[in-house]
């Protein structure tokens, strides 16, 4: 009981301990990064739908996507989207390269362990429980619609 | 003199000594405050050569034991017992480093407490006269630790703003009762201590109550103050962690000034965005076999209190919602009189 | 002069979208991959209460490229298929409508797993 106080009191002292760091620079960089790549999937869908009158908007959007998740990849690869991820926080985390990075960055990094258990079984230790969750959400969401 | 004062201090009677001492750094570390102190530094990769970063870690160890041997002037027939200790699952680094030695092997865990750890129980076992000369080391790498304790490396995610940096490198000593070097004189060992502190990425906070346990027991068990040491050193606390410490002896009545320093504040510069400093078990070890090893031996130095602290977690304690326990154990360390 | 508009609109609701994220980040010192799922999550229940196609349409890609966008599809994927299949469509709705770029991911993933190494960070 005593403990549970002295706990109590002591994590209340850090918290308060913990300098107040500046959230401002963050959150604006995550605003002007997260902006600027929705911007250039924008621009992608856009020159898609220009550039190949017979692709369908939903195909074009399925393109953009899939064009944004290899970008990604690549930068993940090269060893650059670490650097901008410090710099952007979750400018680059929310959109859907944050995604594929989470999916990559392991696929990279657990190579050394073989590619079966380490690269094929580690690839979502990130991504698994967005898919898993997204996915039991969805049936759940079908479900409904079902009786609805 | 009685070699065992209060619960937790041992005394050492017939004097061991640290006859050599040997510390090697990765690119960031050679690029720090200490850079002309260390006695090798790796300037570009931090793969030391190796395939993977893990290897890399047994080979420092492997070269800081080699240059600890070499700089007390003996062969690896003289050193008679192997202790060592790291971060990784099993602490495989020093096993295998080990391995490639035809010494008997002791393998001790006590997180970023290590160098301390293994230097008290080297001390112990030299003044006690089973073995003349023994040989500690321990190792940490920033890959691997992060890999192992946080996220893959290529994750573009922001470290929050209370982490510290795993410092790449590796620090070894040779204790022997025979030849000359800075005397052990005592050794203080701590409590593991839970504040209840649960946020992983908050080290120093979670540390920092430990280090006063092992601190205060310290100072009844040998009658001493702050003020007798030249020097008291903490090993990864950190500056919130330092912080956090200096308020909570305050509380109790000792007063940490000017001669209280943390191995993790004097490691990197400043630019070097670490945050709140180094971390990790080379971070006590390479910043006490380097300038505090050489102020030791000319003198500028006399009496330092050195402690590292070593949080004592896992990745399925920490996911399982476990709170961090800390350690803290510490030696007194006497320079070469002028 | 009209096009131009749009991308400003994609950009603030995009990066707006971004903001909210690094807020939540700050305030509840969430990692990565709890920020991903929260996202995701909220992009079936936006999709399933009928409040994203409305975003989405004035948003575009501002809400379309955030993973939020990901989780809509799933649930538009889910609801198109059970209206037109019946139960299995709970099943194979969701990850039909994804399966492009969850497929894409981890393609590129391997291929770029295999081909490069991970290196220590240089901040």
């Amino acid at each position: 009981m005593q403990e549970q106080e002295r706990n109590k009191r002591y994590n209340a002292y850090v918290e308060a301990k913990i300098a107040k760091t500046h959230a401002w620079p963050s959150l604006f960089n995550s605003f002007w990064v997260g902006g600027l790549i929705c911007t250039f999937g924008q621009l992608c869908n856009d020159l898609i739908l220009l550039w190949f009158p017979s692709v369908s908007t939903q195909s074009a959007w399925a393109y953009t996507l899939i064009i944004l998740i290899f970008l990604a990849s690549f930068l993940t690869g090269l060893g650059v989207f670490d650097k901008i991820g410090a710099f952007a926080g979750a400018g680059t985390i929310v959109p859907i390269t944050g995604f594929s990075n989470s999916i990559t960055s392991p696929a990279v990094e657990f190579k050394n362990e073989g590619i079966i258990f380490g690269m094929c079984a580690k690839m979502f230790i990130i991504a698994g429980p967005v898919i898993v969750s997204g996915t039991v959400a969805s049936m759940i969401v079908g479900l409904i619609y079902l009786f609805v | 003199m009685e070699r065992k004062r209060g619960n937790q201090t041992v005394f050492f009677n017939n004097k061991p000594k640290i006859i050599g001492h040997y510390s090697i750094v990765g690119p960031k570390e050679g690029k720090g405050n200490l850079r002309n102190y260390f006695s090798e530094i790796e300037e570009k990769d931090d793969f030391f050569g190796q395939e993977t970063y893990e290897k890399a870690e047994r080979v420092m160890i492997e070269r800081a034991l080699d240059g600890a041997i070499k700089s007390a002037n003996a062969k690896y027939s003289d050193v008679h017992l192997f202790m060592a200790g790291d971060l990784l699952n099993q602490i495989i680094s020093s096993s295998y480093a080990a391995r490639s030695f035809d010494i008997p092997y002791v393998g001790v865990f006590g997180a970023c407490s290590t160098m301390v750890e293994s230097l008290a129980l080297s001390a112990c076992l030299v003044d006690g006269g089973h073995f003349d000369t023994i040989a500690c080391a321990t190792s940490s790498h920033f890959s691997t630790a992060e890999r192992q304790f946080r996220f893959p490396l290529e994750l573009g995610n922001q470290r929050p703003p209370t982490s510290q940096w795993t410092v790449t490198g590796s620090g070894a000593d040779i204790v022997s009762i025979k030849g000359n070097g800075p005397i052990i004189t005592c050794a203080t060992f701590g409590k593991v201590t839970d504040y209840g502190i649960g946020d992983v990425n908050n080290m120093g906070a979670a540390m920092a109550p430990a280090a006063m346990n092992t601190l205060i027991a310290h100072f009844k068990d040998t009658n001493t103050t702050p003020k007798d040491y030249d020097l008291i050193l903490s090993g990864d606390l950190g500056k919130l962690g330092s912080e956090i410490l200096i308020d909570l002896m305050e509380e109790q009545g000792y007063k940490l000034g000017l001669n209280y320093k943390d191995c993790g504040q004097i490691i990197y510069k400043r630019n070097q965005n670490v945050l709140m400093g180094g971390s990790g078990c080379a971070c006590s070890a390479t910043v006490f076999n380097s300038i505090i090893m050489k102020k030791l031996l000319t003198g500028e130095l006399k009496k330092v209190l050195f402690m590292a602290t070593g949080a004592l977690l896992s990745t399925t304690s920490s996911q399982q919602g476990d709170t961090v326990p800390g350690i803290a154990h510490a030696v007194v360390i006497e320079g070469v009189k002028k | 002069m009209n096009e131009w508009y749009v991308y400003l609109i994609v950009f603030a609701t995009g990066g707006l979208v971004c903001f909210l994220g690094q807020v939540l980040i700050i305030k509840t010192k969430m990692t990565s991959a709890r920020i991903l799922v929260t996202f995701v999550v909220l992009g079936v229940v936006l999709e399933a209460v009928g409040i994203f196609q409305p975003i989405s349409d004035f948003c575009k890609a501002g809400i379309n490229v955030p993973i939020i966008g990901f989780g809509a599809s799933l649930a538009r994927g889910a609801i198109n298929a059970v209206k037109s299949t019946g139960i299995l469509g709970i099943f194979t709705g969701g990850l039909t409508a994804t399966a492009g770029g969850i497929a894409a991911a981890i393609f590129f993933a391997f291929i770029f797993g295999i081909i490069f190494k991970a290196r220590t960070k240089k901040l």
